[in-house]
């Protein structure tokens, strides 16, 4: 990490030591950041799932017939579902009534804004508080960012500039209406709906989410970015994304979450899908900051997404990078689905996990095409009494020749009340396969504090220091944008954890 | 009727039966009878049971033997032509179909006691069996080892007082006779190490039938509990080199109650379906424990290897080291758990699985697993999956070795740091021979 980075990080940990608390109680006593709710009247269903909701959804979105057919043989495949969500995972949480929720919550617009000005100032402000102007974004950063607050979209920007090089980015519920040649040919076709239970349900019920279409050989000149928010009270948020790169195109897509205080606990379900033809890259990073719950684990994001990427031609390449430090639940598995000879899929993770926080996120690598590579690099960091695990599969079909795989995951854990766990499953069924697969568990070392002190590091900074170490593996994947408020966000979440 | 329903009845029948004798075992049994109906026969969608599959081999029904059944036709002669290297200095113990067999096992070791479990109450042993027996049941919560609970009357006890070393080892045959009849063995043993004792254990196991019959006639559903008191040490050796395609459930849990050793090696070389459970439970502090295993299979074999290392107290170290070489189109399963407890402070637990495929029709799968819920301690697990070293079968190539040989050469290598923990000389040396034979180098 170089130090420019790094020193934002020490200001705020220099801050706190000042202030003479022990470093526990601060960890403890901060509160979530972002927790506030904007007053934007919002125009919902009411609460509870049946054909209505879907059809009210449906018909909220001016979605063509075929559409709502296809959510309604969705919903009925969620519906001999139910009572079925997956136990395997590592996770314990009092059951979900799926009825208690409302699926659909819009802020309530009269017209599209076809510019920002235009864009509710109410809207606006909550993206300020959040540092992610769109004015800033748009001066600055130079990215493009469609913007959705509960579940629709409301200003995007860079369009003109995007439309040029024929690259559509735009709201699903958009491209649906103006491409449904590619949705139809499109959508699902990595996750169906009938993959797993909440595949069905954000199926049935998805309200909006993104769509990006990369027309063969153009490199997307910048970061495509969507920030998510959940707002209205007791809403779900079903975001349903899909990224299509034709041959010889590059993209790389930034999603990054964060959500105001509750105190019940919000069900979030999403499905991203990530096509990659021939000679294609997709690269799709995420930083989750959903509301974790408070310190006695009350309240809190449920978090249960499914996304998956499928390396669909010849020596295309998907990477998944994610930094995780939010929500009370994460049930999340980043997947590659090998299909095209040399693709390449990557998996880089760092989850946090804090008080009573839960995670179980890992990703899953099928090499079907011959000479496919695969790389896993998974840090786990556990504090509080929160429990972390990582679960991954790697599975080598008997036509996949000379596949290679390379995994890594290491847990740190700060404190005695937290866990760390790993359940990596490899599967292989071709004799020319390579596959490794390491793991490690440890804390820091009394040493590498010790070594710091010596040197007039304190050992907060220390702290913040070895952890960004150790992350920075994956954290070098990151694009820059995201680097340093990720950065951040670890420092935050975990400091005073140790000492 | 189906698996469950069969053995449900039968297991009744027995427990109403026996209920005379007065046995203690009785209302374990009983709950052994209830866990077996509720949970049935382990299938695929049992996550432990992810990778193999046992219901068909017991849908053929294989028959329960008892006491008093005298059509066992298993001669001594039967047993002479298949007594293990070195058990002229051995004690030998015999299980017939899963029955002890007192004519054929000897003891020459003065220190060690063997008495059968249901003895156990009237020798006053009661206070053992309430706190020993069955604690496997803790860990491994399927129908399979409750139908071997549900059975428990036939084990045997041994037990080697304080501070006594025993210098012979003890070999431990499981023979399933299934020349007459389908058979289901389910032998059952109960090893009491008291303070500062010490005892090699060999257990193995032979089925007979028509070999020229491929479908498995047998199964053997075998359970060893083993106990550590304080400065105990525990060497354990499990030899698996089947000549009929033999369907196997075998669990070894092993408690460490006191600082103690344990030391196993698991080998499986033939053999049609393998599952072996081995536990290591550590409920004191610095206890130690090292597992070996190694499988090497072909044909359409399978063999399953599931462990759990649970520490539960500070400062204790285990190494686990398992390596696989699957040919034909055998498959080989790993699943290797370790826990630290948030009391266990100070762990160190290492783990790691190597396999080599031979042939584009073997498959491994397998599943490294850590459950850590204390922080100061050092933990690390390891898979690889691979094949023989290009380079190295240049090297040999070059000097005028032959593909065949160099890739025994370097098959023999790779098996060697397992076989090498075999401590007792005559069952190493014999290991390595049966490992040369099927290398096919014992003829050049």
């Amino acid at each position: 990490m170089n130090s420019e980075t790094f020193e934002p990080v020490r200001q705020e940990l220099g801050k706190e030591v000042d202030a003479g608390l022990s470093t526990i109680e601060k960890t403890v006593l901060s509160d979530y950041k972002y927790g506030f709710i904007t007053d934007i009247e919002a125009d919902e269903a009411p609460k509870g799932l049946n054909e209505g909701t879907v059809r009210f959804i449906s018909s909220k979105k001016n979605e063509p017939e075929w559409m709502l057919e296809w959510r309604l043989k969705a919903f009925r495949q969620w519906q001999k579902m139910n009572g079925h969500e997956p136990k395997w995972a590592n996770l314990k949480f009092p059951p979900i009534d799926y009825q208690d929720i409302k699926y659909y919550s819009a802020p309530k617009q009269k017209i599209k804004a076809n510019s920002l000005d235009e864009v509710d100032p109410e809207l606006r402000k909550t993206f300020e508080k959040l540092g992610i102007s769109l004015n800033e974004q748009k001066r600055l950063t130079g990215v493009a960012v469609d913007a959705v607050i509960d579940s629709i979209s409301i200003g995007t920007s860079f369009k003109e500039q995007l439309s040029e090089l024929g690259i559509i980015f735009c709201s699903i519920s958009e491209a649906i209406r103006e491409h449904p040649e590619l949705i139809k040919k499109y959508l699902s076709t990595v996750v169906p709906p009938t993959d797993n239970y909440f595949a069905a349900l954000n199926a049935a019920v998805f309200s909006d989410g993104s769509f990006c279409y990369i027309p063969k050989g153009v490199r997307c000149p910048m970061e495509l970015s969507t920030y998510f928010r959940i707002n209205a009270e007791n809403t779900g948020q079903f975001e349903r994304t899909l990224i299509i790169a034709e041959e010889g195109s590059y993209v790389s897509y930034l999603e990054g979450c964060t959500a105001p205080m509750r105190d019940e606990n919000q069900l979030h379900a999403a499905v991203v899908e990530l096509i990659a033809m021939e000679d294609a890259e997709i690269k799709y990073s995420t930083v989750q900051n959903w509301y974790p719950g408070d310190k006695n684990g009350l309240g809190g994001i449920y978090n249960f997404v499914t996304k998956r990427g499928i390396c669909a031609g010849n020596r295309s390449k998907i990477s998944w990078t994610q930094v995780e430090t939010g929500s009370a639940i994460t049930w999340k598995y980043p997947s590659v689905i090998l299909k095209g000879d040399y693709s390449t899929g990557e998996f880089y993770s760092v989850a946090v996990t804090n008080n009573y926080q839960q995670a179980d996120t890992g990703t899953k690598m099928l090499h079907i095409g011959k000479h496919t590579k695969s790389r896993i690099v998974s840090k786990g960091i556990s504090a509080g009494h929160s429990n972390n695990s990582y679960r991954g599969l790697v599975h080598v079909n008997r036509q996949a020749e000379n596949a290679r795989n390379y995994s890594q995951c290491d847990s740190l854990l700060l404190g005695d009340k937290c866990g760390a766990h790993t359940f990596p499953y490899i599967e292989v069924k071709n004799a020319s396969a390579v596959v490794e697969h390491e793991a490690t568990t440890s804390k820091i070392g009394e040493d590498q504090i010790f070594y710091c002190n010596q040197r007039g590091i304190n050992t907060e900074t220390a702290v913040a220091l070895i952890i960004n170490g150790f992350a920075r593996e994956v954290m070098n994947q990151l694009p820059m944008e995201f680097a340093v408020e990720a950065q951040k966000l670890l420092a935050i979440s975990l400091e005073g954890s140790v000492g | 009727m189906n698996a469950v329903e069969y053995y449900k009845d039968q297991l009744e029948q027995r427990v109403l039966n026996d209920s005379g004798s007065g046995s203690g075992l009785i209302s374990l049994r009983k709950k052994a009878i209830l866990d077996f109906t509720r949970w049935g026969i382990p299938t695929m969608k049992n996550e432990e049971w992810k990778y193999t599959r046992i219901t068909p081999l017991l849908d053929k029904l294989p028959e329960l033997p008892k006491n008093g059944d005298k059509q066992i036709p298993f001669t001594v002669q039967d047993f002479q032509k298949r007594q293990l290297p070195g058990h002229e200095l051995a004690n030998e113990l015999v299980f017939v179909n899963g029955l002890f067999n007192s004519d054929l096992s000897k003891l020459i070791s003065k220190e060690i006691q063997v008495l059968p479990i249901d003895k156990m109450q009237e020798n006053g042993m009661q206070e053992i069996l309430e706190n020993h027996f069955d604690h496997s049941s803790k860990y491994l919560q399927d129908g399979i080892h409750a139908l071997n609970t549900a059975f428990l009357k036939d084990g045997i006890f041994i037990r080697v007082g304080e501070d006594l070393k025993v210098k012979k080892p003890i070999y431990i045959y499981h023979i399933t006779d299934a020349r007459a009849s389908n058979i289901l063995s389910q032998p059952r043993s109960l090893v009491l190490l008291e303070k500062n004792a010490g005892l090699q254990i060999v257990e193995t196991f032979l089925a007979l039938g028509q070999p020229q019959n491929l479908s498995t006639e047998s199964f053997s559903n075998h359970v060893i509990e083993i106990v550590l008191e304080k400065d105990a040490s525990l060497e354990y050796y499990k030899i698996q080199n089947d000549e009929l395609t033999n369907g196997q459930v075998s669990s070894c849990h092993i408690r460490q109650l006191g600082k103690s050793l344990v030391h196993t090696v698991v080998i499986s070389l033939e053999g049609g379906m393998i599952r072996n459970n081995l536990n290591v439970v550590m409920e004191s502090e610095r206890c130690e424990a090292h597992l070996y295993g190694l499988y090497f299979q072909h044909g359409k074999t399978h063999i399953d290897n599931h462990t759990i290392v649970d520490n539960r107290k500070p400062g204790c170290f285990s190494n686990e080291l398992y390596k696989g070489v699957l040919a034909g189109e055998s498959t080989g399963v790993f699943n290797g758990k370790i826990f630290v407890r948030q009391e266990a402070q100070k762990t160190n637990a290492y783990q790691s699985n190597k396999n080599i495929l031979l042939s584009g029709k073997a498959s491994v799968n397998s599943k490294p697993q850590l459950e850590i819920f204390a922080d100061d301690v050092k933990c690390s697990h390891g898979c690889t999956v691979g094949q023989l070293d290009d380079e190295a079968f240049f090297y040999l190539e070059s000097r005028g070795i032959p593909k065949t040989k160099a890739r025994a050469l370097l098959v023999g290598a790779f098996a060697s740091d397992i076989i090498e923990h075999i401590r007792i000389s005559p069952i190493r040396e014999w290991v390595e021979k049966l490992l040369a034979k099927r290398l096919e180098i014992e003829n050049r």
